[in-house]
């Protein structure tokens, strides 16, 4: 039942917290698992642990006599346990509440969420919108941001099946990550490629299927100055620029407008009528082909060639289905 | 807003690991239980099975002084006057340390929202949150070594809030092109403008529209222009709507419809909330979205195009290939 494991996990918590010193496995038993086998006990107590753990409770290992290194003792350091203090006024901690609508990713912004929940334990009674500040939008596309994203967290190595170009077939290649970077629009990974044995940088929506943490955690270390963002810079081809021609039909196509650099009205469109505009983009976003096909047959490429036929390849795909 | 908590015991001490600092930092006998449920997003039923569990813990001694006090009668008997009263637990009073992807997730988040900010003071409120932050919970923490980017932010999009929330303080009309996607029209029209508000991260300017002679609430993302008028507000100042769960659901009819998505298009799966997901052999996924409206349904098919279908629903597959046919019409001799 829930809040019978509820209670033991906090009980345990609160045992080895306000202890001095470790606690033998023995009145951890007594007091918490009286009436449990030996074989149930191990099983409880291992698992019990490893849930706090998993909630960011520092549960330590330790001896209690150091002579006999045969009897293992835990406790929870109150210094570890505790958020250091943290004290935010009225303002800053309306911004880290702001914080909280910025992922568009639901693991990283459960992530912040709780953290803020932390952060603002005495809660937050301030007007946010008082604050002149736009909320942005952070998204991650990619499958295998959260992967890479752990991978750099814990320093693991990683291994996936990466596509050069869209026609290549792909290769395993191995990493040990040291960042990602959003960088036009785009996630990248910069790190240690161990096959070449020279720093790289991959683009996530490249990756094919899963990306695998492979070995223990701590595996390497990143070298001292590392600046993430200035080796994806260096290294990422230089993004998408150059201007992208749609025509857009009179009153549709919101979005595709809003981020236009120009909008030409009332020219000729592929129908032959004249009610189109002509809106030309030069910030381009991180699917511009399906971007411009959400709006089905109210948006049409004109320029570039390769946007026009990779639409058209994917228009005829559904279409031949 | 409140959404129901998950029911494992993990999640269960987490939220009391939560709780019971908020209630220490707040004071003793200071919170109702409806504010705790508003300020920590828990439902107040949940709050007091969550106090009931808290109530059963404490120290190791086992006598009645050695465990948490907490006044359930206060909460549950229809006399109680339904405030929040823990005592014995000054050992949990300050909050659990964030977790390495805790602390990531927050830094980062606010390095982008740096880059929001449309005054210099109030880049400087984001950047002293994140000192103090860097230095109190970045332990442990990847968020050096992970960039958000600069272009996060929609700088037509900070503008215009920022026009919107000029008009609300100074009480004057706007006049805004508004785009209605159902109809995929645009219209002007001028309403009195009652704040900006954020649901389920969207933001909306919640307003008296005098086209509609009525509250309205308008996407900001489908705000075309904003003109702030010199005529102040025509109708008494209030405060933005709550735009709580139910405001956007009654009176829709909303479906679960199920996809069948390749891996190019498995973010769909983050970005919107799903009612499940489940993993396909192929890398891809099945996924159950909420469905309120077929136009929303064929526009994200479309987006998605060729990586996404419709399981069962021949009414939704057929709509989504007659709309791809008559866009690749358009292309002639190229289709």
């Amino acid at each position: 039942m829930a809040a019978a494991k509820t209670e033991r996990l906090m009980n345990l918590l609160i045992m080895l917290l306000v202890q001095r010193g470790f606690v033998t496995k023995d009145r951890i038993r007594d007091v918490l698992y009286p009436s449990s086998s030996d074989e149930a006990f191990e099983k409880m107590f291992e698992r019990d642990k490893e849930e706090l753990r998993s909630l960011g409770v520092p549960v330590e290992v330790g001896s209690i006599d150091p002579y006999f290194d045969d009897e293992p003792g835990y406790r929870i350091s109150a210094e570890q346990f505790a958020l250091p203090p943290i004290s935010l006024t009225a303002d800053e901690a309306a911004v880290v509440g702001l914080a909280t609508r910025v992922w568009e990713h639901a693991s990283m912004a459960e992530a912040t969420t709780e953290a803020v929940r932390k952060l603002t334990a005495a809660g937050i009674d301030v007007d946010v919108s008082a604050l002149e500040i736009a909320s942005p939008r952070l998204s991650a596309e990619e499958s295998s941001f959260d992967a890479f994203l752990r991978a750099t967290q814990e320093r693991q190595q990683v291994e996936f099946d990466y596509r050069t170009s869209r026609a290549a077939e792909p290769a395993t290649r191995h990493l040990q990550p040291w960042g990602v970077a959003r960088y036009a629009g785009r996630w990248y990974v910069v790190g240690f490629d161990t096959d070449r044995q020279d720093e790289r940088v991959f683009r996530l929506s490249r990756v094919v299927g899963d990306a695998r943490l492979v070995g223990e955690p701590g595996a390497f270390d990143v070298p001292e100055g590392t600046d993430v963002s200035a080796i994806a810079r260096r290294l990422a081809p230089a993004p998408p620029t150059g201007r992208v021609a749609l025509l857009v039909r009179r009153g549709a196509g919101h979005s595709l407008r809003r981020t236009a650099a120009e909008v030409e009205y009332a020219v000729t469109g592929p129908d032959g009528s004249t009610d189109w505009d002509r809106v030309v983009l030069t910030r381009l976003p991180y699917d511009l082909a399906g971007e411009v096909m959400a709006h089905g047959p109210d948006a049409y490429v004109e320029e570039p060639e390769d946007l026009r036929k990779q639409v058209v390849a994917r228009l005829r795909e559904v279409v031949e289905r | 807003m409140t959404r129901p908590a998950p029911s494992g015991a993990k999640e269960q001490v987490a939220r009391l690991l939560t709780l019971v600092p908020y209630l220490h930092a707040k004071g003793t006998g200071a919170v109702r239980l409806d504010e705790a449920s508003r300020d920590l997003g828990v439902p107040a039923n949940q709050l007091v099975k969550d106090l009931r569990v808290l109530f059963m813990c404490g120290l190791p001694g086992g006598y009645p002084d050695d465990l948490i006090d907490v006044d359930i009668d206060a909460l549950v008997d229809p006399e109680g006057d339904r405030v929040i009263r823990v005592s014995n637990a000054d050992y949990l009073a300050r909050p659990l340390r964030l977790t390495p992807t805790e602390a990531t997730a927050v830094i980062v988040a606010l390095r982008a929202l740096r880059s929001g900010a449309v005054s210099e003071e109030t880049r400087d409120v984001v950047d002293r949150a994140l000192a103090k932050l860097e230095q109190a919970a970045a332990e442990g923490a990847a968020a050096s070594r992970v960039d958000p980017g600069e272009d996060a932010v929609d700088p037509g999009l900070a503008r215009l809030r920022a026009d919107l929330q000029r008009a609300v303080a100074d009480r004057r009309q706007v006049r805004i092109s508004y785009w209605v996607p159902s109809r995929d029209e645009e219209s002007e029209r001028v309403v009195d403008p009652r704040g900006v508000v954020s649901h389920r991260g969207v933001d909306y300017l919640d307003a008296w529209c005098h086209s509609a002679e009525a509250p309205r609430s308008f996407r900001l993302d489908r705000i075309g222009s904003v003109e702030v008028l010199d005529s102040p507000v025509a109708t008494p100042p209030a405060a933005p709507r709550d735009l709580s769960d139910g405001f956007f659901t009654t009176g829709h009819d909303v479906m679960v419809v199920t996809l069948r998505v390749a891996p190019e298009a498995r973010w769909v799966t983050e970005y919107y909330s799903a009612v499940d997901v489940r993993p396909l052999p192929d890398g891809g996924v099945e996924v159950d979205l909420h469905v309120a409206d077929e136009r929303w349904l064929i526009r994200l098919l479309m987006r998605l195009a060729p990586y996404a279908e419709v399981v069962g629903h021949p009414e939704f597959t057929e709509r989504f290939a007659e709309t791809a046919a008559r866009a690749l019409s358009l292309y002639g001799a190229d289709a």
